[in-house]
This record gives structure tokens, C-alpha cells and sequence, in this order.
């Protein structure tokens, strides 16, 4: 599944040239599937120069990405950078382990979705809730990897860097960091993951834009081809901003690239 | 963090101090009238809202009653992903013609966040049980393929050896020799599944429902009742840890059945 070979390639795109036949033929040729039901693809290419163009649901599709990249970033970056540090810290430091971690286990189970009627309450149907929402789904993943980071550093190295007298914040710039920044990426992979789906359903359960928004309205005004629309975009956007984050952890590990 | 013994017991007056700091702040952010009650309501008053729920009706049904409705769609939504994804995963990992047709069609779907189908799923099935069984078989449905898939491609190639040797079918094969040797890593996709199902059920029930603990939470929300809100969410983590617990036990059965001779 992970390894493409040009032959694998072949038969993937043939696939898909299938799906796109089999579409259009069972919408547009035949009619098997109602257009009310599923969009036929000619109706999905007009909605989607209509939003590129034009816009809809308060503005064009550039626009609508960059609002909901935008929230996503800001709610992932102020969730890793206070949860990694503190996934870290819980995992070299027994204290701090004692400390944080009851408070955490209350925080955990609660699924992010179930922070957005609390964020609405609180802080209304602006940005700001949904900063607030991508933050508690993007800090529970961040912090549990960083501590499962730490606590999977081998012995010997914790030994010979104690033995060695590293200690402080070199131990922390050169043991910990390095030696946890797999399970690290692995965090960031999830809490990204998360941050996207969670912003979209924030998006769905109200907004004044983004993405989400776009679902929501189309929804209203009974459009399946601007619902495909959409739905792609969110599939892509979400399939890129994963595929940044691969490229950032090959980058900062080049001792793992060869693995 | 995780279970097991904790070789950090004698840090517990940290742990107390930890809490006691929470529920303080929360308390005295509360007490000292930082929010008004509506929106920041006293702890105490969060767990009274908590145990009245159970009894008196609020959004037409009790806390429990709304549970067991969101219950009963998760297990639907669920068994089906598991139903239909573990099979096709272990299938997709003997055969290989399957495995090329279906994956990159997989991986162009995977990439859709199950909250996405929320608009189809009311299109298709209006506010029937369809709609929120769909977005749940759309987030539980993945890992029930990714790791029966993973789980029949490590199977040791000496035991599908053996099993050729002695004529076995493919079917066979899948069912008698894949199946049981991938099981671990099966059960592992069940839980990712649950998790994802469960919280893909409540963010369908904050949009497209009419009772569940997901729809008892918005009508908190619209009558701007903080205490009922955060009663919601102390019972949905409550079933997820207790979904979660029925899994890993599950689980260490399985493999204690599996290696009979570690345990």
C-alpha cells in the first residue's frame, strides 16, 4: 500500500480512469443515478469554475482555503508549541510527570469534536473558537508522543550521557530532543490530522466561511456538485498539509533517511 | 502514562497538587465571578447538572437515554466498518490484483475527513439512522483495511508455504492461515477504529440528529447552559474510555488464546 512501483502506477491510474468512466456513464450517459442524488462530472467542472471564478458562500475557493489553512495553522502551532515541550518535560522529569499528568488524563478521552458547542458558548462563532478547538484537538496527540519520545530513548544513551556529566540543557538539546523527535513527527502527524478534521466540522456546525462553510451551503441549497467540490478540496488540502509535514521530518532527521 | 506499575508512586503528593491546582483555578475563576455561572459554572455544579441529567429528561431524554441511542448507532456504524474493512483488507493483502485496483482509490478517499460526508449523508438518507451510520463507518472504516491489510502482508511466508503445500485454497488460505496470523494487528485497527467511529458519531450528532449525546450537547449550547454542555462531554469520554477498555481486553484475550505459553 505505502510502496508505488511504475507498474503499480499504471494499474492505479487505470483505476482511476475506470472510476471516472464508470461515473460518467452511470450519471451523464444513463442516468441510473439521480442528479439530486449524486453530481454527474460536467456539473461538478461548472461548480468548480464557478467557485474559482465567480465564488460562492462568500467568496472564491482561494480564498476559502487560505481562511481555513490560516486557522489550522494557528490552533496547531500554539498547541505544539506549549504541548511538545510539556510531552518532553513529562517524560525526563518524574515531578513533572506526577505533576501534569492527572490534570491530562481528564483532558484526554474527551474526543476535540466535543470541545465545539463549548467553544461556541464561549467565544461565539469567530475564528476564535475555532482556534480554540483545533487547539485541544492538536495538544492531546503533540504531548503523548513527546513523553512516549522520551521514555523510548535506550538506556545506554541516558547512561553514557549521565556518566558523561551532560547535563541540564545540553542533555536536553542533545539527548531528549534528538532522541524523541521520531515519536515527535509521529504527534505533529496525528495532531495535524486531527486539527484538519476537527476545523472542518467547526466549519460545518457554523462559520461565516471556509471550507466547512462551503459544505454547509451547498448542503442548504441542495447541490451536490459544489458538495463534491468542497469535499475533494478538503481531501487535498488535507492529503498536502500531511505531505509538507513528511517532507519537514525528513529534513530535520537526515540521519533517519536512509531507514 | 499508560497502565502497568507506575515506578513514580512516591511523586503522588505532586499528583494531588496537580489536581488541586485545576479544580482551584476552576473554582475560584468560578467563585470569584471572572465568568458569570452561565458560561463558567462551579465544578460542583457541573457534577449536581451531571447526576440530575440522569433522571430528569433535557432535549427529550434522559443522559443515559441519549447514550444509548448514540450507543446503538456506533455499534452499527462500527460493526459494519469492521464487517466489510477487515475482510477486504485481508483480502487486498493475498491478492494482489485487488490490492492494486482498490488502493489507490483507498488513498484518494482516506484523505476525506469523515465529517466531510455529513452533506451527502443528509442528502442520501435525510435525518434517518443512515446519515450518522455513514459518517461513522467513513471515520471507523480505514484503519479496519490499513491493518488487516499490514497484518496479512507480515504473515510469515513459511506458514502460507506450509498451507499451499497441503493444497489449501486461496479462500482458505485467507480465512485459516491470514486471518488468525494477522489478528493482532487487526484487534490494534479495531481500537484506532472505535476511537475514530466515536468521535465521528459525535461531531455527525452535533449536526444531523434529533436525540444522542452529540444533539444534547448543541441544545446545551443553543440555551447557552455551560453545565450541561460540560456534563456531555464528561460522558462522552466516560464511553470512550469504556469502549476502549472493552477492546484492550478483548485484546489480551485474544492473545493470550494466540500464545498460551508467554502468559
Amino acid at each position: 500500500m505505502a510502496h508505488f512501483r511504475p507498474a503499480r502506477l499504471a494499474v492505479g491510474f487505470c483505476t482511476l480512469i475506470g472510476v471516472l468512466a464508470l461515473w460518467y456513464v452511470s450519471t451523464s450517459a444513463t442516468g441510473w443515478i439521480e442528479p439530486t442524488r449524486f453530481p454527474n462530472p460536467v456539473d461538478v467542472w461548472d461548480a468548480l469554475q464557478q467557485i474559482t471564478v465567480t465564488g460562492y458562500a462568500n467568496g472564491r475557493l482561494d480564498q476559502h482555503i487560505l481562511h481555513s489553512v490560516a486557522l489550522v495553522v494557528m490552533g496547531f502551532l500554539a498547541a505544539t508549541v506549549i504541548g511538545v515541550p510539556l510531552g518532553l518535560w513529562m517524560g525526563y522529569s518524574a515531578r513533572a510527570e506526577a505533576f501534569f499528568n492527572p490534570i491530562f488524563m481528564l483532558i484526554r478521552p474527551i474526543p476535540p469534536l466535543a470541545w465545539i458547542p463549548l467553544a461556541i458558548v464561549w467565544l461565539g462563532l469567530e475564528d476564535a473558537s475555532k482556534v480554540m478547538v483545533i487547539w485541544f484537538a492538536a495538544f492531546v496527540p503533540s504531548v503523548i508522543n513527546s513523553y512516549v519520545g522520551v521514555r523510548s530513548i535506550e538506556q545506554p544513551v541516558l547512561e553514557a550521557a549521565s556518566m558523561l556529566e551532560v547535563r541540564g540543557a545540553r542533555f536536553v538539546r542533545e539527548v531528549v530532543v534528538p532522541g524523541a523527535l521520531p515519536h515527535v513527527f509521529t504527534g505533529l502527524r496525528l495532531s495535524l490530522q486531527a486539527s484538519w478534521t476537527t476545523l472542518v466540522a467547526a466549519e460545518l456546525i457554523g462559520a461565516f466561511f471556509g471550507l466547512g462553510h462551503v459544505l454547509t451551503q451547498s448542503s442548504l441549497d441542495i447541490y451536490p456538485a459544489m458538495i463534491l467540490v468542497a469535499m475533494m478540496t478538503v481531501a487535498v488540502c488535507g492529503g498536502l498539509m500531511t505531505l509538507v509535514l513528511t517532507w519537514l521530518e525528513h529534513a530535520s532527521m537526515p540521519w533517519r533517511r536512509k531507514s | 502514562m499508560s497502565g502497568g506499575a507506575d515506578p513514580h508512586l512516591g511523586h503522588w503528593p505532586l499528583s494531588i497538587a496537580g489536581l488541586a491546582a485545576f479544580f482551584g483555578i476552576w473554582w475560584l475563576a468560578a467563585g470569584l465571578g471572572l465568568a458569570p455561572p452561565q458560561f463558567l459554572p462551579m465544578p460542583q455544579d457541573v457534577l449536581r447538572t451531571f447526576f440530575d441529567l440522569l433522571h430528569e429528561p433535557f432535549a427529550g431524554y434522559t443522559l443515559g437515554q441519549h447514550l444509548w441511542s448514540s450507543f446503538l448507532r456506533f455499534a452499527m456504524g462500527f460493526l459494519l466498518a469492521a464487517a466489510i474493512g477487515v475482510p477486504l483488507g485481508l483480502l487486498m493483502g493475498w491478492f494482489e490484483w485487488l490490492d492494486r485496483i482498490v488502493t489507490p482509490l483507498f488513498e484518494c478517499i482516506r484523505y476525506v475527513a469523515p465529517i466531510a460526508w455529513v452533506p451527502f449523508a443528509a442528502l442520501w438518507f435525510g435525518t434517518g439512522i443512515g446519515g450518522p451510520v455513514l459518517i461513522i463507518f467513513a471515520g471507523a472504516f480505514p484503519p479496519c483495511v490499513v491493518n488487516s491489510y499490514r497484518g496479512a502482508k507480515y504473515v510469515e511466508p513459511r506458514l502460507i508455504e506450509a498451507a499451499q503445500t497441503l493444497g489449501a485454497s486461496n479462500l482458505r488460505i485467507v480465512a485459516q492461515v491470514l486471518l488468525p496470523a494477522a489478528l493482532p494487528s487487526i484487534v490494534a485497527g479495531l481500537r484506532v477504529s472505535a476511537g475514530l467511529g466515536w468521535m465521528s458519531l459525535i461531531g455527525a450528532e452535533l449536526i444531523v440528529a434529533s436525540s444522542g449525546i452529540g444533539y444534547m450537547l448543541v441544545k446545551g449550547q443553543s440555551n447557552i447552559d455551560t453545565a450541561i454542555v460540560m456534563s456531555g462531554m464528561i460522558a462522552i469520554g466516560l464511553v470512550g474510555v469504556a469502549i476502549d477498555m472493552l477492546l484492550r481486553r478483548a485484546e489480551a484475550r485474544l492473545l493470550r488464546y494466540r500464545h498460551p505459553s508467554n502468559s
